[in-house]
């Protein structure tokens, strides 16, 4: 509906007959504006006209229409969406057409805090009814944009007050499997594995989870996302972490193949400070790294730090912090 | 690259009023508070506020203050707390925050605490961590902290944490380095950082920056002058800003500028904004760039205005 109008030429409010008895209000900026601001005449013109309705509080359909052009100019524009929705609610609109108009408007505008507050608003009105549609919605803003920080949100809030769960692992993975480095991606997967009511929570999950993370650390070991998965599915959990051989495992896989092994070299580092103890072969693999200090220094710890500072020269400081805080122990 | 160009960039913020019809002045339109607050914070640090009429400005801000004791972006405008937080920084600039009936304005804030402690932008319902750190950013520069249940609002923005020490914009949301200054920002502000993994979430932090030198909010994502100032807040907030390169920050944010025209752009050679400027300013500052003025890293005003608000100095 109203989407078509906009691509009509665009005619002056001035000149069309039901628009006749509404005297514009210009913008007040008052004398002379901090930060003045330049309109096109077709902007100022429709926002002219938008001020009149809303200073009437006419919530009728030309009102509505009137929103949309204004919208369609600006979506950024707080007061046109906020007073929309008084208009919808005076008129009992058919909220499924207003998605359709929203659909429109976040073609072009997917980053707008303005777009995704209304949708939420009439989705929320909708009840789960629109759960499909607002899945497939941030599924299709995600085919454009895979990190969208509005529509993530506003999906978990469609899982966790509509509903859906039932393929939001499966979608994850898919996402991850178009780019593994899609860090939204692995919070969403986080997100399902501790709070999906279909799977059992992260005690549940972990093994198998943990298998899926490795097998991403080994396909992208300079992928910082899946190490700190991996790290986040042993959460309030430390001992397990330190304990599972598949941890250290794939510290040891990366650092032979020596190749990206930085955040290989700093879950070692965690896991040292932690009480690790470490394998000869680890221990070999780090000397192998090792062009630098001294390779017969006998902490471990010490020596991965000191590596560190050498190939992370940018955070040079971090790894020098963390390499004097590791604990004094026997040799 | 070169030096700071700032002659350019306060002829930049005082001129955007000059340039007609550009794409930037259309979108801005309606959160001019914003803007003022940006363009105005700027030119304190760079020394030149007294470029302006300090009087016109109050009288604007206060034309745009709703009768509920919000703000909005402009003249007319329906209040938000996005606006109210810049009016109160505008008038704090400018040691005229006693033209405000602080009671009034301190009522709106604290109506939209919810029954979970987080706070909702208007009367719509939105909850973000961003309107915990305003509501508490504004009360606190109102000495009103006492109208909000501070308790509460700390345990919202904890229930924000994530695994990798960051904070997102509502539970099991992605941490995002401006959610994260926004909750360390208000943390501190109330005295909470105990509940910050520090080491942890430095490290974090610290791995934003990237090889040209510039912080990207996320991990994978393009460094934007923005983050200079919402990862170097936060860092300094925690007390971990000496873990990034500060030298490669400099260069990147020194890199951004027009210096033709003045202003600041997200990217090198990328166009340039008054968002933008004041970031790229406000992270120099933190840098120690010779010539600014300190800003404080939680209310996000120089540090005298803070001092002259806190210590009555």
């Amino acid at each position: 509906m109203e989407s078509d109008e906009s691509q009509s030429e665009w005619i002056p409010l001035s000149l069309r007959p039901e628009w006749a008895d509404v005297r514009p209000v210009p913008q007040d900026d008052g004398p002379n504006p901090v930060v003045p601001i330049a309109y096109s005449d077709d902007f100022a013109e429709t926002m002219d006209y938008f001020r009149a309705v809303y200073l009437a509080d006419e919530r009728s359909h030309r009102a509505l229409h009137l929103t949309a052009e204004a919208i369609l100019f600006n979506a950024g524009n707080y007061t046109v969406w906020q007073f929309r929705r008084l208009i919808l609610e005076a008129l009992k609109t058919d909220l499924h057409e207003e998605l359709n108009f929203v659909d429109f408007v976040a073609r072009e505008n997917s980053k707008n805090y303005q777009i995704w507050h209304h949708r939420r608003w009439v989705a929320e009105k909708l009840g789960t009814d629109a759960m499909r549609r607002e899945l497939e919605f941030t599924k299709r803003i995600f085919s454009q944009d895979a990190k969208n920080y509005h529509a993530w949100s506003h999906r978990q809030w469609v899982l966790q007050a509509l509903g859906g769960w039932e393929d939001e692992l499966a979608y994850c993975q898919q996402l991850l499997e178009d780019d593994i480095f899609n860090n939204s991606a692995w919070n969403q997967r986080y997100f399902v594995v501790t709070r999906s009511p279909l799977l059992g929570g992260l005690e549940a999950m972990r093994e198998s989870e943990v298998r899926y993370a490795v097998e991403a650390i080994l396909t992208k070991p300079e992928n910082e996302s899946s190490w700190r998965y991996l790290r986040g599915l042993y959460k309030d959990n430390a001992k397990s972490w330190v304990n599972d051989p598949q941890v250290s495992s794939v510290c040891l896989k990366v650092l032979t193949s020596k190749n990206n092994y930085l955040f290989a070299l700093g879950m070692l580092l965690d896991l040292l400070c932690l009480g690790f103890e470490p394998s000869q072969e680890l221990k070999n693999a780090v000397d192998a790294l090792n062009y630098e200090s001294d390779p017969s220094d006998s902490n471990l710890a010490k020596t991965v730090s000191s590596i560190l500072e050498h190939v992370d020269p940018m955070r040079v400081n971090y790894w020098k912090w963390r390499g004097s805080t590791v604990p004094h122990k026997r040799v | 690259m070169g030096e700071l160009a700032v002659e350019k960039h306060v002829k930049y913020v005082l001129s955007v009023e000059k340039r007609k019809d550009d794409f930037e002045s259309v979108v801005m339109e309606h959160l001019r508070m914003n803007g003022a607050y940006w363009g105005l914070t700027t030119l304190d640090m760079l020394g030149k506020l007294e470029m302006v009429d300090r009087d016109e400005i109050v009288s604007w801000v206060m034309q745009c203050q709703h009768e509920s004791g919000g703000f909005g972006g402009n003249i007319g405008h329906d209040p938000h707390i996005l606006y109210t937080v810049s009016a109160v920084q505008i008038l704090a600039l400018f040691a005229k925050i006693d033209v405000l009936d602080i009671d009034k304005v301190s009522n709106y804030i604290s109506c939209l605490q919810n029954e979970d402690g987080s706070f909702s932008g208007d009367m719509w319902g939105e909850v973000d961590t961003r309107f915990s750190y305003i509501a508490i950013c504004s009360l606190a520069l109102l000495h009103r902290l006492d109208k909000i249940d501070v308790e509460k609002a700390v345990k919202y923005i904890i229930s924000c944490k994530n695994v990798d020490g960051g904070f997102g914009s509502i539970p099991g949301a992605e941490s995002h380095a401006g959610q994260i200054f926004c909750c360390v920002g208000a943390l501190a502000i109330t005295g909470s950082l105990h509940h910050v993994d520090k080491d942890l979430l430095g490290w974090w932090l610290c791995e934003r920056q990237v090889k040209s030198g510039g912080l990207n909010g996320r991990p994978e994502k393009l460094p934007d002058v923005c983050y200079s100032w919402w990862v170097l807040s936060s860092l300094i907030m925690i007390d971990r800003a000496h873990w990034i390169d500060k030298e490669k920050l400099v260069r990147f944010i020194l890199d951004c500028q027009d210096k033709e025209n003045g202003g600041i752009s997200d990217r090198p050679d990328d166009a340039v904004d008054v968002y933008h400027t004041y970031f790229g300013v406000a992270g120099l500052s933190h840098l120690e760039y010779p010539g600014l003025k300190p800003i404080d890293p939680a209310y996000a005003l120089p540090v005298d205005v803070v001092n002259r608000i806190f210590f009555g100095k």
